[in-house]
């Protein structure tokens, strides 16, 4: 429900800019297939049905992962339009490969924050709880960019974390946050945001913490180059970049 | 092959070649991911990658929870599968339904179902960390119970399916003859459904090794606690393809020499 109603806000708040799609000549016409991280899940929807609203002829796939197994998708030649990595690393890795067209660009920023359940029952209140190992304690696992950062993060800290799961991805660790499950957590900022009512956050001091960098690129193999190019556009206008803004994501 | 039945066609007649040829489809299949594995085996680094910890970790877990889950299937599903197959009770179908619901159902929805029932906040599972203190997700007991879970079935099946069509009248004349019901049991059913018992035995253990979806959902997924084999597949196929091409590889090697070896002494029956 709260992914419904936080479409529909981001929607809302798009139509009361100008609409970028719109502004050169010829109909566009077809499928658009975006590989996204999964903590762009929500934001992404919202600027997709608003691509598709400026661009009747459209229609936005997402697919929706880990930046590690969608980059590793792209490598084995799924045929997507549109990259978008939650990390540089995954993108440089197509970049090297030769999979996108142009250079990537950043397109939005995003902060790690602890993620407790609704009331934080463990009475966390800090990184520093993480070390210990009667609580139970989930990060997202190192291969996936969400679960590099948390142990950066945690590495800033100087805390030696007990964890007691590595989690898949950022949505999966929060599901468990949420059922009370775990007792806390380290994931993006968004997500906490987009958890609705099941999940709480605790800021993590700015020292420590890391920025997280989203960027953005089109193809080598895109069945559909051109509106891929609109697409990016459409992120970075003034339209794409309001509802990224509606999400938490803050602009570049 | 003193083994093979002669009477199935004469010898020296061509088996239709319309089967031979969707026979060999259906083969390749099979064969095809495999060799697809195969190619992609870096076959120098192997000895290197198959002695590192994450895949000793991994095998060693998954081979005592997948015995673990066989051992509690038979402790318990055997007698499931001879109330359901030997008593008459209202709702007998409803029973029969329930048991194989882990097959239809998608794993990740059992380990959910698992976590709601005997997570740390579950309907039992509350009470149950309340009065013992045990937490089973995230726990190597987390597993072994969702291996149970999704692989039951298919002995309770296997077993129920034997117990209906065997011949009552060996177990009467046995009882005429004097046996008790205990040694009915034990002397006359249990030896005359062996075959079934050891297809269904193998098939839950090749089933609970293979477990995925409701381990890493109930039981999360924890270097030698609850990393099986197949999860940490998944996670390295995220950044290191070629220890996930070794992981399969110890995976689909274990598991064929195992099926292969049950096949060839057992289970002749199916």
């Amino acid at each position: 429900m709260a992914v419904l109603v936080m479409a529909a806000c981001g929607g809302t708040r798009g139509g009361e800019t100008t609409i970028a799609g719109t502004d050169t000549g010829t109909p566009l016409q077809g499928e658009l297939l975006v590989s996204a991280a999964a903590s762009l899940a929500d934001v992404f929807a919202a600027i997709g049905s608003d691509f598709e609203a400026a661009n009747p002829g459209v229609e936005v796939q997402l697919n929706l992962g880990s930046s590690a197994s969608l980059r590793q998708q792209v490598l084995e030649g799924a045929p997507a339009d549109v990259y978008a990595s939650a990390d540089t690393a995954n993108m440089a890795r197509l970049v090297e490969a030769g999979e996108t067209t142009g250079d990537p660009v950043v397109f939005a920023r995003n902060r790690m924050e602890i993620a407790v359940p609704a009331g934080n029952p463990a009475a966390i209140t800090g990184l520093g709880d993480f070390a210990d190992p009667r609580l139970l304690i989930g990060l997202c696992a190192e291969q996936v960019p969400c679960g590099a950062y948390a142990l950066e993060v945690l590495g800033n800290a100087g805390v030696t974390p007990s964890v007691d799961s590595n989690e898949p991805d950022v949505r999966a660790l929060l599901t468990k946050i949420a059922a009370g499950e775990l007792d806390a957590g380290i994931t993006y900022l968004t997500d906490v945001l987009s958890a609705g009512g099941g999940v709480e956050g605790l800021a993590i001091p700015e020292d420590v913490n890391v920025t997280v960098d989203y960027p953005i690129a089109t193809l080598a193999g895109a069945p559909n180059p051109e509106i891929a190019a609109r697409f990016v556009d459409f992120v970075f206008s003034g339209q794409g970049q309001a509802i990224l803004d509606g999400y938490g994501f803050s602009s570049p | 092959m003193t083994h093979s039945k002669p009477e199935r066609r004469r010898p020296g007649a061509r088996p239709p070649i319309v089967l031979i040829i969707l026979g060999c489809l259906g083969l390749a299949l099979f064969l095809i991911p495999l060799a697809g594995l195969l190619a992609r085996t870096p076959w120098s680094e192997l000895p290197r990658l198959l002695t590192g910890d994450l895949v000793t970790d991994a095998l060693r877990l998954s081979l005592t929870t997948s015995l673990l889950a066989t051992l509690i299937a038979a402790v318990i599903g055997v007698p499931l599968a001879w109330l359901i197959a030997r008593v008459e009770f209202p709702g007998r179908s409803l029973v029969r339904g329930v048991v194989t619901l882990p097959l239809v159902l998608p794993p990740v929805v059992g380990g959910a179902a698992l976590l709601f029932a005997l997570g740390r906040r579950g309907l039992i599972g509350e009470p149950l960390a309340g009065l013992t203190g045990l937490v089973l997700p995230f726990s190597t007991s987390g597993v072994v119970l969702a291996n149970t879970f999704v692989a039951m079935p298919f002995l309770v099946i296997t077993v129920e399916a034997a117990l209906r069509n065997l011949d009552h009248r060996f177990e009467a004349a046995a009882a005429t003859l004097g046996a008790g019901r205990w040694t009915v049991l034990r002397r006359v059913t249990l030896p005359m459904i062996g075959p079934s018992l050891v297809a269904g035995l193998t098939l839950t253990w090749a089933r609970a090794l293979g477990e995925f979806g409701a381990t890493i959902t109930f039981a999360g997924n924890l270097q030698g606690r609850t990393q099986t084999l197949p999860l940490a597949v998944f996670v390295a196929l995220e950044s290191d393809r070629d220890t996930a091409v070794a992981l399969s590889l110890v995976m689909v090697a274990v598991s064929l020499a195992v099926l292969v070896i049950l096949r060839e002494r057992w289970w002749k029956a199916l």
